[in-house]
Protein backbone atom coordinates (compact mmCIF):
# COMPACT_ATOMS: atom_id res chain seq x y z
CA UNK A 1 0.00 0.00 0.00
CA UNK A 2 0.97 3.48 -0.92
CA UNK A 3 1.87 5.94 2.41
CA UNK A 4 -0.64 8.25 3.32
CA UNK A 5 -0.39 11.81 1.89
CA UNK A 6 0.80 14.39 4.87
CA UNK A 7 -2.55 16.08 3.71
CA UNK A 8 -6.12 16.07 1.98
CA UNK A 9 -8.06 18.30 0.93
CA UNK A 10 -11.53 17.82 0.08
CA UNK A 11 -13.37 20.74 -1.93
CA UNK A 12 -11.49 23.01 -4.46
CA UNK A 13 -13.13 26.39 -4.02
CA UNK A 14 -10.95 28.96 -3.01
CA UNK A 15 -10.44 27.53 0.48
CA UNK A 16 -9.26 24.37 -0.47
CA UNK A 17 -7.11 25.55 -3.75
CA UNK A 18 -5.72 27.79 -2.03
CA UNK A 19 -4.86 25.65 1.33
CA UNK A 20 -3.99 22.81 -1.53
CA UNK A 21 -1.32 25.10 -3.52
CA UNK A 22 0.25 27.10 -0.36
CA UNK A 23 0.78 23.24 1.63
CA UNK A 24 2.32 21.81 -1.65
CA UNK A 25 4.64 24.83 -2.07
CA UNK A 26 5.53 24.18 2.06
CA UNK A 27 6.84 20.78 1.02
CA UNK A 28 3.83 18.48 1.84
CA UNK A 29 2.37 15.92 -0.22
CA UNK A 30 -1.22 16.80 -0.67
CA UNK A 31 -4.04 15.32 -2.57
CA UNK A 32 -6.85 17.66 -3.28
CA UNK A 33 -10.44 16.01 -3.65
CA UNK A 34 -13.36 17.68 -5.35
CA UNK A 35 -16.55 16.60 -6.79
CA UNK A 36 -16.90 18.91 -9.37
CA UNK A 37 -15.26 18.41 -13.02
CA UNK A 38 -12.74 21.62 -12.95
CA UNK A 39 -11.26 23.58 -10.08
CA UNK A 40 -12.91 26.68 -8.35
CA UNK A 41 -15.52 25.35 -6.80
CA UNK A 42 -19.19 27.22 -7.04
CA UNK A 43 -17.54 30.92 -6.68
CA UNK A 44 -15.28 30.27 -9.82
CA UNK A 45 -17.74 27.77 -11.89
CA UNK A 46 -16.40 28.71 -15.13
CA UNK A 47 -17.39 27.62 -18.56
CA UNK A 48 -16.12 23.89 -20.06
CA UNK A 49 -12.96 24.28 -22.66
CA UNK A 50 -15.29 23.12 -25.35
CA UNK A 51 -17.20 26.53 -24.97
CA UNK A 52 -14.11 28.16 -25.79
CA UNK A 53 -14.62 31.46 -23.49
CA UNK A 54 -11.94 34.14 -24.53
CA UNK A 55 -12.98 36.29 -21.33
CA UNK A 56 -14.21 33.93 -18.38
CA UNK A 57 -13.81 37.07 -16.16
CA UNK A 58 -16.45 38.93 -17.13
CA UNK A 59 -18.57 36.88 -14.41
CA UNK A 60 -15.81 36.58 -12.07
CA UNK A 61 -14.24 38.30 -9.60
CA UNK A 62 -10.65 37.81 -8.50
CA UNK A 63 -10.18 36.16 -11.62
CA UNK A 64 -6.25 36.72 -11.67
CA UNK A 65 -5.87 35.15 -8.60
CA UNK A 66 -7.78 32.65 -9.12
CA UNK A 67 -6.04 31.76 -12.85
CA UNK A 68 -2.77 31.72 -10.83
CA UNK A 69 -3.66 29.02 -8.43
CA UNK A 70 -5.02 27.22 -11.36
CA UNK A 71 -1.00 27.38 -12.69
CA UNK A 72 0.21 26.49 -9.10
CA UNK A 73 -1.97 23.40 -8.99
CA UNK A 74 -0.93 22.20 -12.63
CA UNK A 75 2.94 23.36 -11.83
CA UNK A 76 3.13 22.69 -8.03
CA UNK A 77 2.93 18.91 -7.17
CA UNK A 78 -0.74 18.60 -5.82
CA UNK A 79 -2.10 15.57 -6.81
CA UNK A 80 -5.60 16.99 -8.16
CA UNK A 81 -8.69 14.13 -8.20
CA UNK A 82 -11.78 15.41 -9.89
CA UNK A 83 -14.90 14.24 -10.15
CA UNK A 84 -13.87 12.49 -6.72
CA UNK A 85 -16.66 13.03 -4.30
CA UNK A 86 -16.18 12.06 -0.86
CA UNK A 87 -18.76 10.34 1.51
CA UNK A 88 -17.04 9.72 4.25
CA UNK A 89 -13.66 10.27 6.33
CA UNK A 90 -13.01 7.96 8.47
CA UNK A 91 -10.56 6.94 11.00
CA UNK A 92 -7.85 4.26 10.09
CA UNK A 93 -4.76 2.27 10.75
CA UNK A 94 -2.41 5.83 12.03
CA UNK A 95 -4.48 7.59 9.42
CA UNK A 96 -7.66 8.96 7.92
CA UNK A 97 -9.10 7.51 5.30
CA UNK A 98 -11.41 9.07 2.68
CA UNK A 99 -14.05 6.74 0.81
CA UNK A 100 -15.01 8.22 -2.23
CA UNK A 101 -16.99 7.79 -5.27
CA UNK A 102 -15.61 8.96 -9.03
CA UNK A 103 -17.68 10.20 -11.59
CA UNK A 104 -20.67 9.05 -13.09
CA UNK A 105 -19.94 5.48 -12.83
CA UNK A 106 -19.79 6.24 -9.09
CA UNK A 107 -16.67 3.79 -8.73
CA UNK A 108 -15.15 3.33 -5.03
CA UNK A 109 -11.91 5.40 -4.54
CA UNK A 110 -10.33 5.55 -0.75
CA UNK A 111 -7.19 8.24 -0.29
CA UNK A 112 -4.94 7.78 3.03
CA UNK A 113 -4.32 10.77 4.53
CA UNK A 114 -2.04 12.37 7.66
CA UNK A 115 -4.14 15.14 8.35
CA UNK A 116 -7.80 16.32 6.75
CA UNK A 117 -8.51 19.76 5.99
CA UNK A 118 -12.51 20.35 4.88
CA UNK A 119 -13.12 23.23 2.62
CA UNK A 120 -16.27 21.82 1.94
CA UNK A 121 -18.25 25.17 1.08
CA UNK A 122 -21.74 25.68 1.40
CA UNK A 123 -24.98 25.58 -0.70
CA UNK A 124 -28.19 27.83 -0.81
CA UNK A 125 -30.88 27.96 2.20
CA UNK A 126 -34.25 27.70 0.64
CA UNK A 127 -37.57 29.05 2.08
CA UNK A 128 -40.63 27.72 0.81
CA UNK A 129 -43.31 30.03 -0.59
CA UNK A 130 -46.72 28.72 -2.76
CA UNK A 131 -45.41 28.14 -5.66
CA UNK A 132 -41.70 27.15 -5.43
CA UNK A 133 -41.76 24.06 -7.19
CA UNK A 134 -42.95 25.67 -10.67
CA UNK A 135 -40.72 24.90 -13.49
CA UNK A 136 -38.34 28.65 -13.94
CA UNK A 137 -38.13 29.11 -9.51
CA UNK A 138 -34.86 28.32 -9.50
CA UNK A 139 -31.66 28.89 -6.58
CA UNK A 140 -30.49 32.38 -6.86
CA UNK A 141 -26.60 30.62 -6.82
CA UNK A 142 -28.41 28.16 -8.68
CA UNK A 143 -28.87 30.40 -11.58
CA UNK A 144 -25.36 32.12 -11.20
CA UNK A 145 -23.72 28.62 -11.18
CA UNK A 146 -25.82 27.49 -14.99
CA UNK A 147 -24.75 30.71 -15.98
CA UNK A 148 -21.36 30.91 -15.03
CA UNK A 149 -20.38 26.99 -16.42
CA UNK A 150 -23.17 26.72 -19.14
CA UNK A 151 -23.36 30.02 -20.05
CA UNK A 152 -26.95 29.80 -20.26
CA UNK A 153 -30.33 31.64 -18.65
CA UNK A 154 -33.05 30.67 -16.63
CA UNK A 155 -35.16 32.99 -18.77
CA UNK A 156 -35.90 36.31 -20.52
CA UNK A 157 -37.43 38.22 -17.67
CA UNK A 158 -35.70 37.12 -14.34
CA UNK A 159 -36.71 38.34 -10.93
CA UNK A 160 -34.21 38.05 -8.16
CA UNK A 161 -35.05 37.39 -4.87
CA UNK A 162 -34.55 36.34 -0.91
CA UNK A 163 -31.72 37.72 1.14
CA UNK A 164 -28.52 38.41 1.45
CA UNK A 165 -24.92 39.99 -0.48
CA UNK A 166 -25.56 37.57 -2.92
CA UNK A 167 -28.47 38.85 -4.54
CA UNK A 168 -26.87 41.94 -5.90
CA UNK A 169 -24.15 39.69 -7.46
CA UNK A 170 -26.42 37.24 -9.09
CA UNK A 171 -28.81 40.25 -10.43
CA UNK A 172 -25.90 42.14 -11.73
CA UNK A 173 -24.89 38.62 -13.59
CA UNK A 174 -27.72 38.16 -15.16
CA UNK A 175 -28.32 41.87 -16.23
CA UNK A 176 -24.82 41.91 -17.78
CA UNK A 177 -25.46 38.59 -19.96
CA UNK A 178 -28.87 40.03 -21.59
CA UNK A 179 -31.66 38.88 -18.96
CA UNK A 180 -34.03 41.54 -17.80
CA UNK A 181 -34.01 42.01 -14.41
CA UNK A 182 -37.48 44.14 -13.31
CA UNK A 183 -36.88 43.86 -9.64
CA UNK A 184 -34.20 42.48 -6.88
CA UNK A 185 -36.34 41.80 -3.91
CA UNK A 186 -34.73 41.79 -0.46
CA UNK A 187 -36.60 40.82 2.39
CA UNK A 188 -33.96 42.22 5.03
CA UNK A 189 -33.40 46.22 5.41
CA UNK A 190 -29.79 47.33 3.97
CA UNK A 191 -29.78 49.76 7.06
CA UNK A 192 -29.51 47.10 9.08
CA UNK A 193 -25.62 47.18 8.24
CA UNK A 194 -25.18 50.51 10.16
CA UNK A 195 -25.84 48.59 13.39
CA UNK A 196 -22.46 47.23 12.65
CA UNK A 197 -20.63 50.34 10.84
CA UNK A 198 -17.32 50.00 12.08
CA UNK A 199 -17.11 46.51 10.50
CA UNK A 200 -18.45 47.36 7.64
CA UNK A 201 -16.69 50.93 6.94
CA UNK A 202 -13.28 48.37 7.73
CA UNK A 203 -14.00 46.75 4.65
CA UNK A 204 -14.07 49.27 1.82
CA UNK A 205 -13.38 46.57 -0.92
CA UNK A 206 -16.82 44.84 0.22
CA UNK A 207 -18.73 48.25 -0.38
CA UNK A 208 -16.99 49.09 -3.71
CA UNK A 209 -18.33 45.84 -4.60
CA UNK A 210 -21.87 45.97 -3.38
CA UNK A 211 -22.10 49.80 -5.09
CA UNK A 212 -21.07 48.73 -8.20
CA UNK A 213 -23.38 45.87 -8.73
CA UNK A 214 -26.10 48.80 -7.50
CA UNK A 215 -24.95 51.46 -9.79
CA UNK A 216 -24.91 48.69 -12.84
CA UNK A 217 -28.64 47.80 -11.92
CA UNK A 218 -29.73 50.94 -11.73
CA UNK A 219 -28.58 52.03 -14.89
CA UNK A 220 -30.19 49.12 -16.17
CA UNK A 221 -33.35 50.49 -14.27
CA UNK A 222 -34.24 47.75 -11.62
CA UNK A 223 -35.61 48.05 -9.24
CA UNK A 224 -34.23 47.22 -5.70
CA UNK A 225 -37.02 46.56 -3.13
CA UNK A 226 -35.69 46.14 0.68
CA UNK A 227 -38.37 44.95 3.27
CA UNK A 228 -40.47 42.99 0.47
CA UNK A 229 -40.53 39.03 -0.65
CA UNK A 230 -41.87 37.25 -3.13
CA UNK A 231 -44.66 35.00 -1.47
CA UNK A 232 -45.90 33.36 -4.38
CA UNK A 233 -45.14 32.26 -7.86
CA UNK A 234 -47.42 31.81 -10.49
CA UNK A 235 -48.23 29.50 -13.62
CA UNK A 236 -48.98 26.27 -15.05
CA UNK A 237 -46.20 24.69 -16.89
CA UNK A 238 -43.77 27.51 -15.42
CA UNK A 239 -43.54 30.48 -13.61
CA UNK A 240 -45.12 33.17 -15.22
CA UNK A 241 -45.37 36.16 -12.51
CA UNK A 242 -45.00 36.54 -8.84
CA UNK A 243 -46.65 38.36 -5.75
CA UNK A 244 -44.34 40.43 -4.10
CA UNK A 245 -45.40 42.11 -1.09
CA UNK A 246 -43.80 44.14 1.51
CA UNK A 247 -42.68 42.80 4.91
CA UNK A 248 -42.91 43.61 8.58
CA UNK A 249 -39.80 44.06 10.69
CA UNK A 250 -40.44 40.07 11.49
CA UNK A 251 -40.67 39.36 7.66
CA UNK A 252 -44.41 38.72 8.08
CA UNK A 253 -46.52 39.82 4.71
CA UNK A 254 -48.45 43.52 5.46
CA UNK A 255 -51.80 42.20 4.16
CA UNK A 256 -52.91 44.28 1.14
CA UNK A 257 -49.50 45.43 -0.16
CA UNK A 258 -49.39 42.20 -2.65
CA UNK A 259 -48.85 43.08 -6.08
CA UNK A 260 -47.82 40.66 -9.31
CA UNK A 261 -44.89 41.12 -10.91
CA UNK A 262 -44.82 39.17 -14.52
CA UNK A 263 -42.09 37.34 -15.47
CA UNK A 264 -41.00 33.96 -16.91
CA UNK A 265 -38.01 33.06 -14.12
CA UNK A 266 -37.17 33.78 -10.42
CA UNK A 267 -33.99 33.67 -8.98
CA UNK A 268 -34.27 32.89 -5.30
CA UNK A 269 -32.17 32.06 -2.45
CA UNK A 270 -31.53 33.20 1.23
CA UNK A 271 -28.12 33.28 1.81
CA UNK A 272 -25.85 30.04 2.48
CA UNK A 273 -25.48 27.10 4.72
CA UNK A 274 -22.48 25.47 5.33
CA UNK A 275 -21.76 22.24 4.25
CA UNK A 276 -21.14 19.89 6.93
CA UNK A 277 -22.03 16.55 6.86
CA UNK A 278 -18.29 14.86 6.73
CA UNK A 279 -17.06 17.36 9.78
CA UNK A 280 -20.15 16.69 11.70
CA UNK A 281 -19.75 12.68 10.66
CA UNK A 282 -16.26 13.18 12.29
CA UNK A 283 -17.58 14.23 15.85
CA UNK A 284 -16.19 18.20 14.81
CA UNK A 285 -18.42 20.85 17.19
CA UNK A 286 -20.36 23.05 15.53
CA UNK A 287 -21.55 27.20 16.82
CA UNK A 288 -24.47 28.84 15.94
CA UNK A 289 -23.93 31.50 13.66
CA UNK A 290 -25.39 34.88 13.25
CA UNK A 291 -28.11 33.97 10.73
CA UNK A 292 -29.11 30.92 11.95
CA UNK A 293 -27.06 28.17 10.51
CA UNK A 294 -24.42 26.40 11.73
CA UNK A 295 -20.64 26.47 11.35
CA UNK A 296 -17.68 24.62 12.53
CA UNK A 297 -15.95 25.16 15.54
CA UNK A 298 -12.28 26.40 14.50
CA UNK A 299 -9.39 27.63 16.55
CA UNK A 300 -7.13 30.23 15.60
CA UNK A 301 -5.24 27.74 12.97
CA UNK A 302 -8.42 26.81 11.54
CA UNK A 303 -8.42 23.45 13.61
CA UNK A 304 -11.29 21.65 14.14
CA UNK A 305 -12.39 20.11 17.68
CA UNK A 306 -10.95 16.64 16.20
CA UNK A 307 -6.77 16.39 16.81
CA UNK A 308 -5.83 16.42 12.94
CA UNK A 309 -8.98 17.69 11.06
CA UNK A 310 -8.38 21.58 9.84
CA UNK A 311 -11.04 23.29 8.27
CA UNK A 312 -11.38 26.47 6.00
CA UNK A 313 -14.09 29.00 4.03
CA UNK A 314 -17.57 28.60 3.83
CA UNK A 315 -17.90 25.43 6.58
CA UNK A 316 -16.41 27.91 9.15
CA UNK A 317 -19.07 30.58 8.57
CA UNK A 318 -20.37 32.25 5.50
CA UNK A 319 -17.57 34.93 4.62
CA UNK A 320 -17.06 35.07 0.85
CA UNK A 321 -14.00 34.23 -1.18
CA UNK A 322 -11.56 36.82 0.36
CA UNK A 323 -12.25 35.14 3.80
CA UNK A 324 -12.27 31.33 2.45
CA UNK A 325 -8.81 31.98 0.77
CA UNK A 326 -7.31 33.82 4.08
CA UNK A 327 -8.00 30.74 5.80
CA UNK A 328 -7.00 28.20 3.90
CA UNK A 329 -3.45 29.65 3.61
CA UNK A 330 -3.58 30.02 7.72
CA UNK A 331 -4.38 26.53 7.78
CA UNK A 332 -1.83 25.09 5.14
CA UNK A 333 0.93 26.92 7.26
CA UNK A 334 -0.68 25.30 10.75
CA UNK A 335 -0.64 21.69 9.16
CA UNK A 336 2.89 22.30 7.89
CA UNK A 337 3.83 23.57 11.56
CA UNK A 338 1.82 20.51 13.02
CA UNK A 339 3.48 17.87 10.91
CA UNK A 340 6.52 18.84 9.28
CA UNK A 341 7.59 21.66 11.81
CA UNK A 342 7.96 24.44 9.26
CA UNK A 343 8.55 27.19 11.04
CA UNK A 344 5.81 30.20 10.43
CA UNK A 345 6.51 33.12 8.69
CA UNK A 346 5.61 36.14 11.74
CA UNK A 347 4.71 39.28 10.09
CA UNK A 348 2.42 37.10 7.12
CA UNK A 349 1.07 34.81 9.97
CA UNK A 350 0.09 38.60 11.54
CA UNK A 351 -1.06 39.66 8.24
CA UNK A 352 -3.01 36.75 7.57
CA UNK A 353 -4.79 37.13 11.34
CA UNK A 354 -5.43 40.57 10.73
CA UNK A 355 -7.42 40.17 7.22
CA UNK A 356 -9.11 37.66 8.94
CA UNK A 357 -10.53 39.28 11.61
CA UNK A 358 -11.53 41.84 9.57
CA UNK A 359 -13.44 40.11 6.93
CA UNK A 360 -14.67 37.90 9.61
CA UNK A 361 -16.46 41.08 11.61
CA UNK A 362 -17.81 42.28 7.98
CA UNK A 363 -19.38 38.92 7.31
CA UNK A 364 -21.04 38.39 11.13
CA UNK A 365 -22.52 42.06 10.59
CA UNK A 366 -24.28 40.79 7.16
CA UNK A 367 -25.18 37.90 8.80
CA UNK A 368 -26.92 39.47 11.45
CA UNK A 369 -28.71 42.06 9.15
CA UNK A 370 -30.01 38.74 7.13
CA UNK A 371 -30.81 36.62 9.50
CA UNK A 372 -34.87 35.50 8.46
CA UNK A 373 -37.41 36.97 10.56
CA UNK A 374 -39.73 34.62 12.38
CA UNK A 375 -42.34 35.66 10.23
CA UNK A 376 -41.78 34.33 6.87
CA UNK A 377 -43.85 31.21 7.50
CA UNK A 378 -46.97 33.11 7.52
CA UNK A 379 -46.78 33.10 3.51
CA UNK A 380 -46.98 29.29 3.90
CA UNK A 381 -50.59 28.32 3.05
CA UNK A 382 -51.31 24.60 4.05
CA UNK A 383 -51.19 23.42 0.71
CA UNK A 384 -47.66 24.64 -0.23
CA UNK A 385 -45.39 21.60 -0.90
CA UNK A 386 -42.55 22.42 2.11
CA UNK A 387 -40.60 19.00 1.19
CA UNK A 388 -39.83 18.87 -2.47
CA UNK A 389 -38.11 15.16 -2.65
CA UNK A 390 -41.53 13.81 -0.74
CA UNK A 391 -44.02 16.27 -1.93
CA UNK A 392 -45.04 17.13 1.73
CA UNK A 393 -47.25 20.27 1.89
CA UNK A 394 -47.05 22.67 5.27
CA UNK A 395 -50.31 21.64 6.40
CA UNK A 396 -49.33 17.80 6.70
CA UNK A 397 -46.08 19.23 8.54
CA UNK A 398 -48.26 21.28 10.98
CA UNK A 399 -50.59 18.81 11.20
CA UNK A 400 -47.83 16.72 12.27
CA UNK A 401 -47.05 19.17 14.75
CA UNK A 402 -50.40 20.47 16.32
CA UNK A 403 -52.04 16.95 16.19
CA UNK A 404 -49.55 14.29 16.41
CA UNK A 405 -47.11 16.80 19.10
CA UNK A 406 -44.01 17.00 16.84
CA UNK A 407 -41.87 19.22 17.75
CA UNK A 408 -38.65 18.70 16.08
CA UNK A 409 -37.21 17.93 12.40
CA UNK A 410 -36.63 14.13 13.34
CA UNK A 411 -40.04 13.69 14.68
CA UNK A 412 -41.49 15.36 11.91
CA UNK A 413 -39.49 13.63 9.20
CA UNK A 414 -40.86 10.06 10.97
CA UNK A 415 -44.58 10.77 10.89
CA UNK A 416 -44.48 12.94 7.19
CA UNK A 417 -41.53 12.20 5.32
CA UNK A 418 -40.46 15.44 5.38
CA UNK A 419 -36.86 15.44 4.65
CA UNK A 420 -36.62 12.04 3.75
CA UNK A 421 -35.75 12.26 0.27
CA UNK A 422 -32.86 12.45 -2.35
CA UNK A 423 -31.96 15.61 -0.81
CA UNK A 424 -32.29 14.31 2.76
CA UNK A 425 -33.43 17.57 4.10
CA UNK A 426 -31.13 19.95 2.62
CA UNK A 427 -34.09 22.00 0.75
CA UNK A 428 -36.75 21.77 3.47
CA UNK A 429 -34.76 21.61 6.55
CA UNK A 430 -35.08 25.39 7.79
CA UNK A 431 -39.05 25.49 6.90
CA UNK A 432 -39.89 22.11 8.97
CA UNK A 433 -37.79 23.07 11.62
CA UNK A 434 -39.62 27.15 11.72
CA UNK A 435 -43.11 24.75 11.49
CA UNK A 436 -42.13 22.72 14.38
CA UNK A 437 -42.11 25.33 16.51
CA UNK A 438 -38.35 26.07 16.56
CA UNK A 439 -37.19 30.10 16.25
CA UNK A 440 -34.61 29.36 13.34
CA UNK A 441 -31.78 27.22 13.01
CA UNK A 442 -32.69 23.37 12.09
CA UNK A 443 -30.84 21.15 14.04
CA UNK A 444 -27.30 20.18 12.78
CA UNK A 445 -28.03 16.70 10.90
CA UNK A 446 -26.16 14.10 11.22
CA UNK A 447 -26.04 12.66 7.45
CA UNK A 448 -23.62 9.45 7.38
CA UNK A 449 -23.03 9.15 3.59
CA UNK A 450 -22.70 13.04 2.41
CA UNK A 451 -24.11 12.01 -0.71
CA UNK A 452 -26.54 8.70 -2.04
CA UNK A 453 -23.36 6.00 -2.55
CA UNK A 454 -24.61 3.13 -4.66
CA UNK A 455 -24.85 -0.22 -2.75
CA UNK A 456 -21.54 -2.03 -4.28
CA UNK A 457 -19.02 0.72 -2.61
CA UNK A 458 -19.92 0.12 0.89
CA UNK A 459 -20.29 -3.72 0.21
CA UNK A 460 -16.57 -3.13 -1.19
CA UNK A 461 -14.80 -1.42 1.69
CA UNK A 462 -11.31 -2.84 2.95
CA UNK A 463 -11.34 -4.44 6.20
CA UNK A 464 -10.06 -1.34 7.83
CA UNK A 465 -12.95 0.93 7.91
CA UNK A 466 -14.60 -2.25 9.20
CA UNK A 467 -17.16 0.27 11.04
CA UNK A 468 -19.12 1.39 7.95
CA UNK A 469 -20.02 -1.89 7.39
CA UNK A 470 -21.28 -3.00 11.01
CA UNK B 1 -28.68 43.83 -30.03
CA UNK B 2 -29.25 42.47 -26.74
CA UNK B 3 -26.35 41.01 -24.82
CA UNK B 4 -25.83 36.90 -24.46
CA UNK B 5 -23.88 34.91 -21.84
CA UNK B 6 -21.65 33.46 -25.02
CA UNK B 7 -21.31 37.30 -25.93
CA UNK B 8 -20.25 38.42 -22.60
CA UNK B 9 -17.29 35.44 -21.97
CA UNK B 10 -16.56 36.21 -26.01
CA UNK B 11 -17.02 32.47 -26.34
CA UNK B 12 -16.51 30.68 -29.65
CA UNK B 13 -17.76 27.18 -29.02
CA UNK B 14 -16.58 24.14 -30.90
CA UNK B 15 -19.31 22.61 -33.08
CA UNK B 16 -22.30 21.76 -31.69
CA UNK B 17 -23.69 18.37 -31.40
CA UNK B 18 -26.86 16.66 -31.36
CA UNK B 19 -29.09 14.81 -28.73
CA UNK B 20 -32.77 13.64 -28.39
CA UNK B 21 -35.17 14.64 -26.02
CA UNK B 22 -37.96 12.60 -25.95
CA UNK B 23 -37.51 11.63 -29.38
CA UNK B 24 -36.84 15.67 -30.50
CA UNK B 25 -33.36 16.65 -32.05
CA UNK B 26 -31.83 19.29 -29.81
CA UNK B 27 -28.30 20.26 -30.54
CA UNK B 28 -25.69 21.04 -26.93
CA UNK B 29 -22.15 22.78 -26.98
CA UNK B 30 -19.28 20.77 -26.15
CA UNK B 31 -19.07 20.47 -22.18
CA UNK B 32 -22.31 22.16 -21.64
CA UNK B 33 -24.69 19.87 -19.09
CA UNK B 34 -27.77 18.55 -19.91
CA UNK B 35 -29.38 21.10 -18.06
CA UNK B 36 -27.31 23.63 -19.49
CA UNK B 37 -28.41 22.19 -23.10
CA UNK B 38 -32.25 22.03 -22.22
CA UNK B 39 -32.49 25.50 -20.93
CA UNK B 40 -30.63 26.64 -23.88
CA UNK B 41 -33.45 24.98 -25.75
CA UNK B 42 -36.05 26.44 -23.88
CA UNK B 43 -37.24 23.49 -21.98
CA UNK B 44 -37.48 24.18 -17.95
CA UNK B 45 -38.76 20.55 -16.69
CA UNK B 46 -37.56 17.02 -18.03
CA UNK B 47 -38.94 15.07 -14.75
CA UNK B 48 -43.08 14.33 -12.85
CA UNK B 49 -42.90 13.53 -9.21
CA UNK B 50 -43.75 10.29 -8.02
CA UNK B 51 -46.45 11.34 -5.74
CA UNK B 52 -48.74 14.55 -7.93
CA UNK B 53 -46.67 13.93 -11.20
CA UNK B 54 -45.63 17.98 -11.14
CA UNK B 55 -43.43 18.61 -13.46
CA UNK B 56 -39.65 19.83 -12.17
CA UNK B 57 -36.66 20.76 -13.88
CA UNK B 58 -33.12 22.57 -11.80
CA UNK B 59 -33.49 24.22 -9.01
CA UNK B 60 -30.66 24.39 -6.56
CA UNK B 61 -28.35 24.33 -9.74
CA UNK B 62 -25.12 22.73 -7.71
CA UNK B 63 -25.97 19.01 -7.84
CA UNK B 64 -27.56 19.25 -3.80
CA UNK B 65 -31.26 19.08 -4.38
CA UNK B 66 -31.71 15.97 -6.86
CA UNK B 67 -34.94 17.88 -8.64
CA UNK B 68 -33.56 18.04 -12.05
CA UNK B 69 -33.21 14.22 -12.40
CA UNK B 70 -33.53 12.60 -15.86
CA UNK B 71 -33.05 9.35 -17.64
CA UNK B 72 -30.35 9.68 -19.69
CA UNK B 73 -29.57 6.49 -22.35
CA UNK B 74 -32.26 4.48 -20.25
CA UNK B 75 -30.68 5.40 -16.83
CA UNK B 76 -32.69 7.05 -14.65
CA UNK B 77 -31.95 9.58 -11.30
CA UNK B 78 -29.20 11.45 -13.55
CA UNK B 79 -28.25 14.56 -12.16
CA UNK B 80 -29.01 16.69 -15.61
CA UNK B 81 -27.19 19.98 -13.67
CA UNK B 82 -24.18 18.11 -12.96
CA UNK B 83 -24.09 15.38 -16.21
CA UNK B 84 -22.06 16.11 -19.49
CA UNK B 85 -24.11 16.03 -22.84
CA UNK B 86 -22.42 13.62 -24.73
CA UNK B 87 -23.12 13.10 -28.59
CA UNK B 88 -25.91 11.33 -29.76
CA UNK B 89 -27.23 10.67 -25.62
CA UNK B 90 -30.78 9.47 -25.24
CA UNK B 91 -32.34 11.71 -23.09
CA UNK B 92 -36.17 10.96 -21.52
CA UNK B 93 -38.55 12.67 -19.11
CA UNK B 94 -38.04 10.74 -15.93
CA UNK B 95 -41.60 9.68 -14.66
CA UNK B 96 -41.76 9.18 -10.96
CA UNK B 97 -38.77 6.92 -9.72
CA UNK B 98 -37.57 6.52 -13.90
CA UNK B 99 -37.56 2.61 -12.76
CA UNK B 100 -41.30 2.20 -13.98
CA UNK B 101 -40.42 2.08 -17.54
CA UNK B 102 -37.42 -0.33 -17.57
CA UNK B 103 -39.44 -3.01 -15.67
Amino acid sequence: MTPPVDLAVVGAGPAGLAAAVRAAGLGLSVALLDAGERPGGQFHRYPAPGLRAARPEALHHGWRHFARRLRQLETGGVTYLPRHHVWTVARGDGCWLLHAVVGPDETPATVRARAVLLATGAYERQLPFPGWTLPGVVGAGGAQAMLKSGLVLPGRRVVVAGSGPLLLAVAASLAAAGARVPAVVEAADYRAYGRSLPAVLRTPAKLAEGARYGGGLLRRSTRLLTRHAVTAAHGTARVEAVTVTRLDDHWRPVPGTGRRVPCDALAVGHGLVPQLDLAVGLGCATRRTADDTHALVVDADQATTVPGIWAAGESCGIGGADLALTEGEIAADAVARTLHDVPADPRRHAALTRRRTRLRAFADAMAAAHRPGPGWADWLDDATEVCRCEEVTAGRVREAVAGYGAHDTRTVKLLTRAGMGWCQGRMCGQAVARLAGGEGAAAVESRPLSCPVPLRPLAQLPPEAEEFRA
Amino acid sequence: MSQTPLGLVRAAPAAPYTFTFDGRILTALPGQTLAAALWAAGIMSWRTTRGGGAPRGVFCGIGVCHDCLATVNGRPNQRACLVAVQPGDVVTVQEGTGHDATR
